[in-house]
């Protein structure tokens, strides 16, 4: 049973930390441009924010 | 189409926060356009950040204010090629955040089901048997601890729409959701308080997720749609270029013209607004307002409308009229207008809902009211009235439609067919009578040289390559046909083009003409081709040799009267409405095997001609493509338009297809018949579902692991059998 008290707090922490990221991820905008992103896995030059 | 109160030009107040801006950027396709884009936006001096999205089409920018504009960047798209044109923040944010609402309670609840789920089979495999109850006791307190914050933020959306629907005095989907949902929680945590063993918290909110899924893909479907009506809404106005007093151009989005600015329209754009031209005379091609496909001749003084476009010479025109008062917008005014009427279709899940949730209510009610009857304790009672509401719950019913009209969208895409209303299949299926626009619809809408056999392999290819030179539609048109015969034309130099009147090349003494019959010293022509090409020709002069006669004709669509015949067998009536001369309109109708055609209409006697039919209790589907079919498209029963067409009609109509040929139009219809009969299907697996399973639960025999598994196998099915509606591959 004392095994019950640290794995239920396991399996509620780590589906919270995945909902958390999802969460996150689609506020920052990760799911904006779902074409768009794969083209730009393929771009060679930096991201212009890099270049300056 | 909304007034700007500031001009863009001089935007330039004095805020020191950068200022965002959204442009719809349409002809972006693929990863290179996206840097080269978004590259050019970040060049303008002031320009602080540039993000293009290839999937909604658009660029936001963040700039600031007093060092760039608006327009600078309209303006450096323009010379990389792309056209852009500002979309309002107000129209732009709407279907997103509806989206990313949606999404952020998917996730949060199928989190709490994926973990609900786990606690409750650890209780239903263990309880009673090895199972301590003070274990199965904290396993429930833990899902309603998690259940419960789930419930309130998750539920949101049916409980906004159950309550605003109650409050308007109607019924409909979400009441029942709402109602099975907090009844099932509330009861829950009732029995889980006092240590029972009938706890739903799993049931509740496995529903919410799977209801949430089915709401976020048929909301996906909406925006996707409305936003590609939007990007082409405002690219319709696109820029205009404006000459200063000064002499100087500068690039100014249409909307934000006055009536007096001098305007530049060049060689293959389109007119932005209402107006006079002062200077220049040439072609102008009408369709888009007209229907006609011959282009028109123009010269100082005459007037030319927005959305016109100029064919052959550069024309300085004044504006009359800009913005919402030009002829573009008062026919999508009528357009607007016509579509109010058919705002107040109802929806077939919505009809379903109207049936199906009081009689839920009724079977809830009549169950707990019958066991009180029989003298079981209250708590007894109720649990079995919330699961008779948690097994009737319209998880089948609510996913019948959004799960049919996904499946056959995604069908009619493969083969060339854009879906735009999700409820235009519902309506397509009703039709019983199709009306076609002839120019552009039944014809492709673009010249094409006739009797071709009449015409030497060697002038073929001197008058094709005066042509190359030319960007006249008859021009193309003989360039392509001369292509398809003798393969790649070889574009000569020194030519000179006189606008209205043909081209001219010198070579020593010899010249070779290329235009009007004048322009080369031909008779007028009174042979038996004239008619049918209604003067639309050009005659080519090589030296002192007989001019040679090309005539041009709008092609029929090769399969045209093969679906109009297809059609007809169906049980269809067909009509021709067009804005056409009589002989032209006869002509085609013959041809294609049409027996009821109109001639000379306008857009308002072709809505006319509709609410007639209307009246008769006929069911329409228009098929169009001018801007003077749109208002027509918007008033018909259900409506469809090539890809071809006029962007404001493509806005207006239910479907969009693609290609030479006609029969995207038979496919669509086929396609909304068996949508409609696969959702009758469902509604009928969801009956016998609840015929079964409604019986079992009133008399108190569900347990909560059968009323889970159950109800998950209607939805698979209900789901499965709209997919059989997807097969099929590319045609």
């Amino acid at each position: 049973m004392t095994s019950l008290a640290w794995l239920i707090p396991a399996a509620l922490v780590l589906a919270g930390a995945g909902l958390i990221a999802f969460l996150w991820a689609l506020r920052s905008g990760q799911f904006e441009d779902l074409e768009g992103a794969a083209y730009r896995a393929l771009e060679d030059e930096p991201p212009d924010d890099e270049i300056t | 189409m909304t007034a700007h109160p500031t001009e863009l030009a001089t935007q330039q107040a004095p805020a020191a926060a950068p200022e965002t801006l959204v442009l719809a950027v349409d002809e972006m396709h693929c990863g290179a356009c996206l840097r080269l884009v978004e590259r050019a936006a970040l060049r303008v001096p002031g320009v602080e950040s540039a993000r293009a999205s290839l999937a909604a089409k658009r660029l936001s920018v963040t700039f600031d204010p007093k060092q760039a504009g608006e327009v600078d960047v309209i303006a450096a798209l323009d010379r990389i090629g792309f056209t852009a044109a500002p979309i309002e923040a107000v129209q732009q944010d709407r279907g997103d955040a509806r989206q990313k609402y949606l999404l952020r309670r998917v996730a949060v609840a199928g989190f709490a089901a994926m973990n609900i789920m786990l606690l409750s089979i650890s209780v239903w495999s263990g309880e009673g048997g090895s199972m301590d109850p003070a274990v199965a006791a904290l396993f429930r307190w833990l899902s309603a601890l998690i259940a419960l914050p789930t419930v309130v933020y998750a539920g949101q959306p049916f409980f906004a729409s159950g309550f605003a629907a109650l409050k308007g005095g109607r019924l409909n989907m979400d009441v029942p959701i709402s109602l099975a949902i907090i009844l099932a929680t509330g009861m829950s945590l009732y029995q889980t308080m006092l240590n029972h063993q009938h706890v739903y918290f799993d049931a509740a909110v496995t529903l919410l997720f799977f209801l949430l899924v089915g709401r976020y893909l048929d909301e996906t479907l909406r925006v996707r749609a409305r936003g590609e009506a939007q990007n082409l809404l405002s690219l319709q106005g696109g820029i205009a270029t404006v000459l200063g007093s000064d002499g100087v151009q500068r690039k100014v989005a249409a909307h934000a013209l006055h009536p007096g600015d001098r305007l530049l329209v060049a060689t293959g754009e389109r007119v932005a607004a209402d107006g006079v031209v002062r200077e220049g005379r040439g072609q102008i091609d009408q369709s888009l307002i007209t229907g006609e496909t011959l282009p028109v001749g123009v010269k100082p003084g005459d007037q030319v409308y927005a959305g016109t476009l100029n064919l052959t010479q550069s024309l300085k025109i004044e504006v009359t009229a800009a913005d919402s008062a030009t002829l573009l917008a008062e026919i999508s005014r009528l357009m607007l207008a016509a579509e109010q009427g058919k705002a107040h279709y109802r929806r077939l899940a919505d009809r379903a809902a109207q049936i199906y949730a009081p009689a839920v209510h009724g079977l809830g009610l009549a169950t707990f009211l019958g066991w009180l009857a029989f003298g079981a304790p209250w708590q007894t009672a109720l649990t079995y009235a919330i699961s008779v509401l948690i097994i009737t719950c319209p998880c089948a019913l609510a996913l019948a439609v959004p799960a049919v009209q996904i499946a056959a969208a995604s069908r009619l895409f493969k083969r060339g067919v854009m879906v735009k209303a999700p409820d235009g299949l519902e309506r397509i299926a009703e039709i019983d009578m199709v009306v076609f626009d002839k120019t552009g619809t039944l014809t492709l809408g673009k010249p094409q040289l006739i009797d071709e056999t009449e015409i030497s392999d060697a002038d073929m290819a001197a008058a094709a390559a005066l042509a190359a030179a030319s960007h006249h539609p008859y021009a193309k048109a003989l360039v392509v046909a001369a292509e398809a015969r003798l393969g790649a034309v070889q574009p000569v130099s020194g030519i000179e083009e006189t606008p209205g009147e043909g081209l001219m090349r010198r070579e020593g003494k010899s010249e070779e003409r290329l235009g009007s019959a004048a322009w080369c010293g031909a008779e007028a022509d009174g042979s038996e081709g004239a008619e049918r090409s209604q003067g639309a020709e050009v005659w080519c002069r090589r030296g002192q040799e007989q001019p040679v006669h090309f005539r041009f004709a709008d092609a029929i669509r090769p399969d045209a009267a093969e679906t109009v015949a297809a059609l007809k067998r169906q049980g269809y009536r067909i009509a021709l409405l067009s804005g056409d001369r009589a002989g032209i309109v006869e002509e085609t109708a013959q041809a294609t095997g049409i027996d009821t055609w109109h001639a000379g209409l306008k857009p308002a006697d072709k809505i006319a001609w509709l609410e007639a039919r209307a009246e008769e209790g006929r069911k329409v589907l228009m098929a169009g493509d001018g801007l003077n079919d749109a208002p027509a498209l918007a008033a018909a029963h259900a409506s469809i338009s090539p890809a071809s067409a006029a962007d404001i009609s493509q806005r207006a109509a239910d479907f969009v297809f693609q290609g030479a040929k006609l029969s995207p139009v038979i496919e669509a219809i086929k396609t909304g018949r068996r949508a409609r009969s696969m959702a009758f299907q469902n509604f009928g697996v969801a009956a016998v579902y609840n015929a079964i399973c409604v019986p079992l639960a009133m008399l108190g025999f569900v347990t909560p692991l059968i009323a889970a598994i159950v109800m998950s196998t209607s939805s698979i099915l209900v789901t499965l059998n709209a997919s059989r509606l997807a097969g099929g591959g590319r045609s």
